[in-house]
């Protein structure tokens, strides 16, 4: 066992330490050193102390361990899992720094498990292991919506677990059927097609796309994450998608489905997006809209395009995280994150701002910032392949996300063209420039260091990949067509301004995509489709309360509604005021439901036991020969 | 050359008698002095047990006669892997029961307890005999002595559970009474009472009507008795106000003593050719999923927790009667034959036996019944808490407890048969016991008290149940998670094997 050392292990049961360490200095400088062990584990693993890492797709393979009849490999190394727990580590170091404030200690425990779960998971050789750290994985991030405290943190909990819970179901029945048709559990890439022999592959890639918050399963995403504390959101953004991104890659590259999934979902988040309030959750459609990217990378499944989905990953972890840090800590210096109560922060958070255009400029792909070295991968892909329609919806989705991100949510919140924020907001800020606290601005200059180290030298990231990258983002074309959609989208927004505070962004997410496809398009997606969309939601949503109101007492149920049918019958035939009895006497019903329920009478049992007797006995004696 | 555990089986049967009536005797000098014999009894038939299970293993079968009649005419007493592993469970699970019941029992039965102790030895030496006869109607006997001692301690609290225990007696009488016209049906063909006598007997007739009247006969009176849907009408009551220690034997070992006698009937005295005849265990199979798609759903409309768990118990019934129906067509090696079935009779013990003395210790402190009511209790009992959160957890089936390694081996058993809407069935069970299982613990975890009045620190653990109590629940939540382990690393496989090896079930070698 000592030929090497598992990063994951090490903080997963380094984690239940930090709720023993008394003294406060001494806990904290624990809970940073943990990832900064991992990283020199990782830095000793790739110097080649524990042996040289082959060349892809060959592998390192570490601590296999017999189980039942298999060899669990706990420890798979090569140039993707190494480029993985890189960025993971590095990005929970800063993470770690941002999240120094927190009064709970188990908070800091459940995100250690959470991120030693993710690293397990990602250094996973067999699928047997893989399944048991995402069981893990699925369940750390409960604690971290569940410590907020809200009611409606711990109704997103629960929904939470149920999806977690589900997709964990989905992949076991997978990994099952895959090892019973092929005696083996090898994670590698598996066959796709459908229903029938690839029916368990079906089911995988069904877990999967639910854990990375695949269109259409993405809801869990924007539900949860903005109901989290405001640094556990920030662990959430980074870890569970990517690693459902990284199973994707193993395990299903050149799925056509995921292509087409991938395009619509990075568009199709977008409108969402349009009628959101709350900071963080505009934030949440917008990772929603950036997995888009990687899913549509994995499913174009050339070299270029798996090399973009990659780095776009990593690239994503890092700023995304940069841009729930500076929404979340408007969220903890002021308490709310709701644009309608923000605005005029500037001049008491302008650190905070900047750090948090540099994310802002990333995610929108800007040139020199690392959005634009890894997006631009993948949308080239697309373009080799020659499959216009992805292409285009790839390309287009950068426009609204520059907008949302990039111009709305930092105008809303820092600036709506005020001087001084509302009087209650301006209560809970002191006087001086620096509102926030210390240690998140030094997390977030970190990762704001990173995303333009990457961006204006991305040889660094480039050289981790595991095909060779001959792909030269910088090109003229590139740079001059990316620059060009962004300046009229801001020129449009400015002129636009006053109308984004009050009716936020309706008016300006037509303006850019009208100009390319015309009104109709536009407004049959806004109106046809997103109502059609709502309707579904609120549907689906009746009849889920419905089974659950009839299930707590069903006779009494079936009863209400009889009568209730029976009323409004009654209503159609007679005058209006003769039901108002029955009306009465029903509202008492409903008002007393669910009651008690009735349960079979002794005799009622017998009689049944009787019956069933004798049916089985004229089954056994007469209907078989 | 006999060595002395061969004489073991009987002991264990007489002492359990002898020591209820000792019991009694005693109780009326001394009361404080009954608990110390039970237990001592209880130990010393515990370490006996273990002693069989070593000589069965090494030796093979222990057989016994009593008063040294020859067997087809006396009574003999039939120890092999089978009963030797179900003993070890019923008597590791009573003596759990059996340390938590001193402290529980002065609050919940003040005054009864002479009485209440005799009966569970009773209780006890009824269930030991049912495992170790050889004899059915031996075992139709040890059958009845059981079952009225379950439903006076049923009655023991009185009020509503008169109600419950007069249903169950009704119901268990109609249950034990179809067992023994289905033995009188065997006997009036073949003359015969011994069970390996009648299975030497019994296939030249397997054609005739008697025979098949008979096996559905016991079909349906074990099914009463294990409360199989849908006979399982008289459980819910019945376990729901049955005292703690009770409750937690009813569901945990008693019925599956049932299950037990069912497997003993059709694969000793029945054989496999028998059962090949009929479809009885495809019916049985379709029958156990809505067992448990039925119990699962009714659990989660539940508000009292004992009647909740009461739920869950039927829903686990089916999961054993699905693996006993799978039993004959899985044959690949970890989950082929009973494998599965025995592992979770093991498993459901344990778990359930912990969920029910925990909500028997809710009961005992602050005579919470209802889960509305649980608001903020992990705070005041955090360890009797955790205890049920490790238990639940392995009843929704999340790796590595005991309830995951059942589970997935009824799944690879019913992927082998390449029935795929079994599959399905377990995992939407899992998801079903997720939901009435998280309701429990968000109440205990995440609500906190009304009122806020008894927020200060001057809690602490003082409102923690008393060490006696707290330690079963412990060890068998701490099992719970050790079990899952030890199946995962294959440790019981071999007893299980030598099982189905005797009956000819799995992989023929």
């Amino acid at each position: 066992m000592t030929d090497w050392i598992h990063p994951g292990l090490v903080i997963f049961l380094g984690a239940f330490l930090i709720p023993w360490i008394k003294w406060r200095r001494v806990r904290l400088a624990y809970f940073l050193l943990l990832p900064l062990v991992g990283l020199a584990l990782l830095f000793l693993t790739s110097s080649g102390y524990f042996g040289q890492i082959p060349a892809w797709p060959g592998a390192l393979h570490k601590w296999q361990i017999p189980f039942l009849d298999y060899s669990l490999e706990l420890g798979r190394i090569d140039k993707m899992t190494m480029v993985f727990a890189y960025i993971y580590l590095i990005a929970a170091f800063c993470m770690n720094l941002y999240a120094f404030g927190v009064k709970n200690n188990w908070e800091h425990v459940a995100a250690m498990i959470y991120l030693g779960s993710s690293l397990g998971a990602i250094f996973a050789g067999d699928l047997f292991t893989l399944f048991f750290w995402l069981e893990i994985m699925s369940w750390a991030p409960v604690f971290l919506i569940w410590f907020r405290g809200t009611r409606k943190a711990m109704g997103a909990a629960i929904r939470y677990v149920l999806w977690h819970h589900f997709s964990g179901a989905c992949i076991l029945a997978g990994v099952v059927i895959h090892l019973y048709h092929t005696g083996s559990i090898e994670l590698t890439r598996l066959p796709w097609g459908w229903g029938g022999e690839y029916l368990g592959y079906n089911l995988m890639l069904l877990g999967f796309i639910i854990n990375s918050a695949t269109t259409p399963f993405h809801s869990w995403l924007s539900d949860t994450y903005s109901e989290a504390t405001p640094s556990g959101s920030i662990y959430m953004t980074a870890f569970t998608t990517k690693t459902a991104i990284y199973c994707l890659i193993r395990t299903f590259p050149g799925v056509e489905l995921l292509m087409w999934l991938g395009a619509i979902q990075a568009v199709f988040a977008l409108f969402l997006a349009v009628l959101e309030n709350d900071g963080r959750r505009l934030c949440s459609y917008h990772i929603i809209s950036q997995i888009g990217y990687m899913v549509a990378g994995v499913g174009i499944g050339t070299e270029m395009a798996i090399n973009g989905a990659i780095s776009h990953a990593l690239c994503h972890i890092i700023y995304n995280a940069l841009l729930y840090m500076g929404a979340g800590c408007v969220l903890v210096v002021v308490g709310t994150a709701k644009f309608h109560e923000l605005g005029g922060l500037y001049k008491y958070m302008p650190v905070s701002f900047w750090l948090y255009m540099v994310g802002g400029f990333s995610i929108s792909g800007f040139p020199l910032f690392n959005g634009f070295i890894s997006k631009v991968m993948t949308i080239e892909a697309a373009e080799l392949i020659h499959n216009a329609p992805i292409y285009l919806l790839l390309e287009g989705a950068t426009v609204g996300t520059f907008l949302h991100t990039g111009l709305k949510l930092p105008w809303n919140m820092w600036l709506q063209g005020k001087d001084e924020p509302p009087p209650n907001i301006r209560a809970k800020l002191k006087d001086s420039a620096f509102n926030t606290p210390i240690h998140m601005l030094i997390g977030m200059s970190i990762l704001a260091f990173l995303c333009i180290f990457m961006g204006v030298y991305p040889k660094i990231l480039y050289d981790q990949l595991p095909f060779p990258v001959e792909f030269i983002p910088f090109t003229t074309t590139r740079v001059f067509s990316i620059m060009q959609m962004f300046i009229f989208t801001f020129l449009g927004f400015w002129f636009l301004r006053r109308l984004v505070t009050g009716y936020p962004t309706y008016t300006l997410d037509t303006d850019w995509p009208f100009r390319m496809a015309g009104r109709k398009l536009i407004w049959f997606c806004e109106e046809p489709l997103m109502g059609f969309a709502r309707l579904m939601d609120r549907k689906v949503m009746e009849v889920v309360d419905l089974i659950v109101w009839i299930s707590k007492n069903p006779v009494a149920a079936f009863e209400i509604k009889r009568k209730e049918m029976l009323l409004s019958g009654q209503r159609l035939l007679s005058r209006p005021g003769s039901a108002g009895l029955c009306n009465q006497a029903l509202e008492e019903e409903k008002r007393k439901y669910p009651g008690e329920l009735p349960g079979l009478t002794l005799g009622a049992s017998i009689i049944f036991i009787l019956f069933s007797f004798l049916l089985y006995l004229a089954l056994y004696l007469f209907a078989i020969p | 050359m006999t060595s002395f555990v061969e004489h073991l089986p009987i002991l264990i049967i007489a002492i359990s008698l002898f020591s209820a009536l000792t019991i009694l005797v005693v109780g009326w000098f001394n009361n404080r002095s009954c608990i110390f014999i039970f237990w001592l009894t209880l130990l010393a038939q515990f370490i006996m047990s273990l002693f069989i299970l070593n000589h069965v293993l090494a030796y093979g079968p222990i057989h016994y006669w009593l008063g040294g009649w020859k067997p087809p005419w006396g009574i003999e007493l039939v120890v092999d892997s089978l009963n030797a592993y179900i003993l070890i469970i019923l008597l590791f699970l009573s003596l759990a029961c059996a340390i938590y019941s001193k402290s529980n029992i002065e609050h919940e039965l003040p005054g009864k307890r002479v009485s209440f102790y005799t009966l569970f030895q009773l209780l006890i030496a009824g269930l030991c005999g049912v495992t170790l006869t050889g004899d059915i109607f031996n075992m139709f006997v040890f059958i009845e002595i059981f079952s009225i001692s379950a439903y006076a301690l049923i009655a023991a609290r009185g009020k509503i559970a008169l109600k419950a225990s007069f249903t169950y007696l009704i119901l268990g009488s109609i249950g034990t009474c179809f067992f023994l016209l289905g033995i009188g049906f065997l006997y009036s063909i073949t003359g015969s009472l011994n069970l390996h006598d009648l299975s030497i007997l019994l296939p030249p007739f397997y054609d005739n009507k008697v025979v098949k009247a008979a096996f559905v006969f016991f079909i349906v009176g074990l099914s009463i008795k294990m409360a199989l849907f849908p006979f399982h009408t008289w459980l819910p009551d019945a376990h729901a106000f049955a005292p703690a220690e009770i409750s937690a034997m009813l569901s945990g070992i008693m019925i599956e003593i049932s299950t037990y006698v069912f497997i003993r009937v059709s694969f000793s005295v029945f054989t496999l050719e028998f059962l090949k005849l009929l479809p009885v265990f495809d019916i049985l199979c379709w029958v156990a999923v809505a067992a448990i798609l039925m119990g699962s759903v009714m659990a989660i409309t539940q508000v009292n927790l004992k009647r909740m768990l009461a739920y869950s118990s039927v829903a686990n019934m089916g999961y054993i009667m699905l693996a006993v129906g799978l039993s004959l067509s899985a044959v690949e090696s970890p989950w082929g034959g009973l494998n599965p079935a025995l592992m979770h009779i093991a498993n459901h013990a344990l778990m359930k036996g912990c969920l029910f003395l925990a909500a028997g210790a809710f009961i005992y402190k602050a005579n919470l019944w209802n889960i509305t009511e649980f608001r903020g209790l992990a705070k005041k009992m955090p360890y009797t808490c955790a205890a049920f959160v490790i238990a639940a957890i392995s009843m929704i089936g999340i790796p590595p407890s005991v309830g995951f390694v059942s589970k997935l081996y009824i799944i690879m058993a019913s992927i082998e048969i390449k029935n795929y809407f079994f599959v399905a069935v377990l995992l939407i069970s899992s998801l079903l016991n997720l939901a009435y299982f998280w309701r429990v613990i968000e109440t205990m975890y995440m609500k906190h008290e009304e009122g806020g009045r008894s927020s200060h620190g001057s809690h602490g653990t003082s409102e923690e149940i008393p060490l006696g109590m707290l330690i079963p629940i412990l060890l068998l939540s701490s099992l719970c998670i050790v079990m899952g382990i030890v199946w995962l690393g294959k440790v019981p496989i071999p007893v299980l094997d030598q099982v189905n090896l005797m009956f000819g079930l799995g992989k023929v070698p």
